[in-house]
C-alpha cells in the first residue's frame, strides 16, 4: 500500500506542493522570488508566459493548479495580461485548495508583492508540512512516460524496460501514459492493432498521420542533433525506439492535453495540436510533454534517457532511467535507475522490476535524483487544440 | 576456440543491421550464433552496421521494421547511418560537427 495526501476534491497526491502560478511572464520574477525561501519546503513555480488568452493554457493552468500533487495555490498577476484570472481561482477554490491571487500593478509593485507572497505560501507550506499521508492504492496513480535526449541504446535497454513496468503497472489498475505521437512516426500500424476497438484504431493511426503531416510542414522531424550523435538515423528509428515504452498492453483510449484517463490501463496522449500548423512546435522541449501529461493528472513520470537528460519537473516528480551505461557513468547522481546494465548481462525484466519498485517507493514519498538536486522545470505554450471524439475513449 | 562475447547485438532475426554493444574499432565484430564481421569503421555504442550487404533503395529493417531506404550501396560490415540511410518520412536535422558517432577507438 502507498501513502499519498487526500484532497478535497477526492485526488490523492505524492506530493503536497504550493505551486506559485504567475499568469504573464512579467509576474514570474516576483514568482520566483516568493518560492526562492520556500523552494526546499515544497513551493514549486508554474506559469504562463503568454499576454494573449489561449483557451489551452487556461485549461492546461486550471487541471496543473488542481493537481493531485498541489495542496495550495498562490496567483501572481501583473494586472492587464489577458490571462483570466477569475476563472481560474474559481476552478482552484472548487476544488477546496486554499487559494490566493496577487496582482503587482495593485499590490504596490516587486517588493510588496514579494512580501505578500512570502507570507501566504509560508503559511500554505507550513500546514503542508503537518498533514498526514493516507493509504493509496497502486490502482489510483497515474503515471506518464517520456523519452528525451534518445540514443541507440534507448531503445533497447530503457524504453523496453519501462514498457514491462508499465504492463505490470497497468495490470494493477495504475493509469498508463505515453504520449509523443510525432516520435511514433513508422509504428502507427502496429500501435493501432493493440488498440481495444476498431474505431480507437483509427484514431490511433489520425493522430500519427497528423503528426507527421505537422512535422513536415515545419520542416523538422522530433529529432535532435544529439540523436544522430548517439546512433539514431531516421524518425522512424527513433519511433520503434520510443514506442517500446508503451508495453504491451491493449491501448484503452487516445486522450488530450489535460484529459484525465477515465480508468486504469494503457493510453496514448496526442500532443500534436489540431487544424493549421500555427504557434510553432507540438514538443518545444521534453519539459513540454512532461507538462502535458502532468495536465492529465500524472502523478509521477518515467523518463528514459540515452544522452543524459538531468531535468525534474515542478508538478510531476520524474523518475531518470538512464539507458546508456556510458552516460550513467558520467552522470550518475542524476540518474535513478541504470538500465545500461541490461547490455552488460542483466535481464530486461529486473530492471522493468526495478523501475516497478521506484514507482511505489517515490509515490510514498521517497526523492528522485532530481528533485534532491532541485529541478524544477516547467514550460508551456500556445497550442489548439479539439475536444477528443466518442471513439477515443471506448467503454 | 570459441568466439568472443558478442558485442553486436541483433533485435530481430529479420534485421539487416547489428547494433553495436560498446564502442568498435575496425576489424572483426561478433553477433550472436557465431556471426562475425568486419567492421569498416569505428563505431561507438548504440550506432548499426550492416550485417549483410544493402542495395541503394532498400528498406534497412531493426526491430524488424522499416526504419528507412539505403541512400547508396552498403557493404556487409559498414556503418549505417546518416550518410547512406534516409528516412522515408520526415527528413533528419543534423549537426553536423557531431552526427558522425565515430571515435577514434
Amino acid at each position: 500500500m502507498l501513502e499519498g495526501f487526500a484532497r478535497q476534491d477526492g485526488k490523492k497526491g505524492i506530493r503536497n506542493y504550493v505551486a506559485v502560478a504567475y499568469l504573464v511572464e512579467c509576474a514570474r520574477h516576483v514568482a520566483n522570488e516568493i518560492v526562492l525561501p520556500h523552494r526546499d519546503q515544497g513551493a514549486q513555480v508554474i506559469g504562463f508566459p503568454g499576454c494573449f488568452p489561449n483557451e489551452y493554457a487556461q485549461t492546461m493552468m486550471e487541471r496543473l493548479c488542481t493537481h493531485p500533487n498541489i495542496g495550495a495555490v498562490l496567483l501572481v498577476s501583473l494586472g492587464c495580461e489577458s490571462f483570466n484570472r477569475f476563472q481560474l481561482e474559481k476552478a482552484i477554490k472548487d476544488s477546496g485548495r486554499p487559494v490566493q491571487s496577487i496582482v503587482i500593478q495593485k499590490s504596490g509593485g516587486t517588493r510588496k508583492s514579494i512580501d505578500l507572497g512570502r507570507r501566504f505560501v509560508g503559511e500554505q507550506v507550513g500546514a503542508m508540512a503537518s498533514a498526514t499521508r493516507v493509504p493509496m492504492d497502486v490502482s489510483e496513480l497515474i503515471i506518464g512516460t517520456v523519452c528525451g535526449g534518445s540514443d541507440g541504446t534507448s531503445g533497447i535497454t530503457g524504453n523496453p524496460a519501462v514498457g514491462l513496468a508499465f504492463d505490470r503497472l497497468g495490470a494493477e489498475g495504475a493509469a498508463c501514459i505515453f504520449e509523443e505521437t510525432g516520435e511514433l512516426i513508422g509504428c502507427e500500424h502496429i500501435m493501432a492493432a493493440r488498440a481495444s476497438t476498431p474505431e480507437l484504431a483509427v484514431e490511433l493511426e489520425q493522430s500519427v498521420v497528423k503528426a507527421a503531416r505537422y512535422y513536415a510542414t515545419l520542416g523538422f522531424g522530433s529529432f535532435a542533433a544529439g540523436n544522430a550523435e548517439g546512433g539514431l538515423t531516421t524518425i522512424e528509428e527513433k519511433s520503434m525506439g520510443a514506442y517500446a515504452k508503451s508495453g504491451s498492453a491493449q491501448i484503452r483510449g487516445l486522450i488530450k492535453p489535460g484529459d484525465t484517463p477515465p480508468s486504469g490501463g494503457l493510453f496514448l496522449l496526442d500532443v500534436v495540436p489540431d487544424g493549421e500548423v500555427r504557434y510553432g512546435f507540438p514538443n518545444v522541449n521534453d519539459n513540454a510533454e512532461i507538462v502535458e501529461m502532468a495536465a492529465c493528472g500524472a502523478h509521477l513520470t518515467l523518463f528514459v534517457t540515452g544522452r543524459g537528460s538531468v531535468v525534474g519537473n515542478a508538478v510531476s516528480p520524474v523518475i531518470k532511467i538512464c539507458a546508456n551505461p556510458e552516460t550513467y557513468n558520467n552522470l550518475a547522481d542524476d540518474m535513478d535507475i541504470n538500465a545500461g546494465r541490461i547490455l552488460n548481462g542483466t535481464s530486461l525484466s529486473e530492471i522493468g522490476e526495478e523501475i516497478y519498485e521506484q514507482v511505489l517507493s517515490v509515490s510514498s514519498g521517497k526523492q528522485t535524483c532530481s528533485e534532491e538536486l532541485g529541478h524544477a522545470e516547467f514550460i508551456l505554450t500556445y497550442k489548439i487544440f479539439e475536444p477528443i471524439g466518442p471513439a477515443c475513449l471506448p467503454r | 576456440m570459441s568466439d568472443p562475447n558478442p558485442n553486436l547485438l541483433l533485435l530481430s532475426e529479420h534485421d539487416s543491421v547489428f547494433v553495436a554493444l560498446e564502442a568498435i574499432a575496425r576489424g572483426k565484430a561478433y553477433g550472436p550464433d557465431g556471426a562475425v564481421v568486419e567492421v569498416a569503421s569505428a563505431v561507438t555504442l548504440g550506432h548499426k552496421v550492416a550485417r549483410y550487404p544493402i542495395s541503394k533503395g532498400d528498406k534497412v529493417i531493426k526491430y524488424g521494421v522499416s526504419i528507412g531506404s539505403a541512400t547508396q550501396d552498403i557493404a556487409a560490415g559498414e556503418h549505417v547511418h546518416v550518410h547512406n540511410l534516409r528516412s522515408d518520412y520526415t527528413a533528419t536535422h543534423l549537426l553536423e560537427e557531431t552526427a558522425g558517432g565515430v571515435n577514434d577507438a
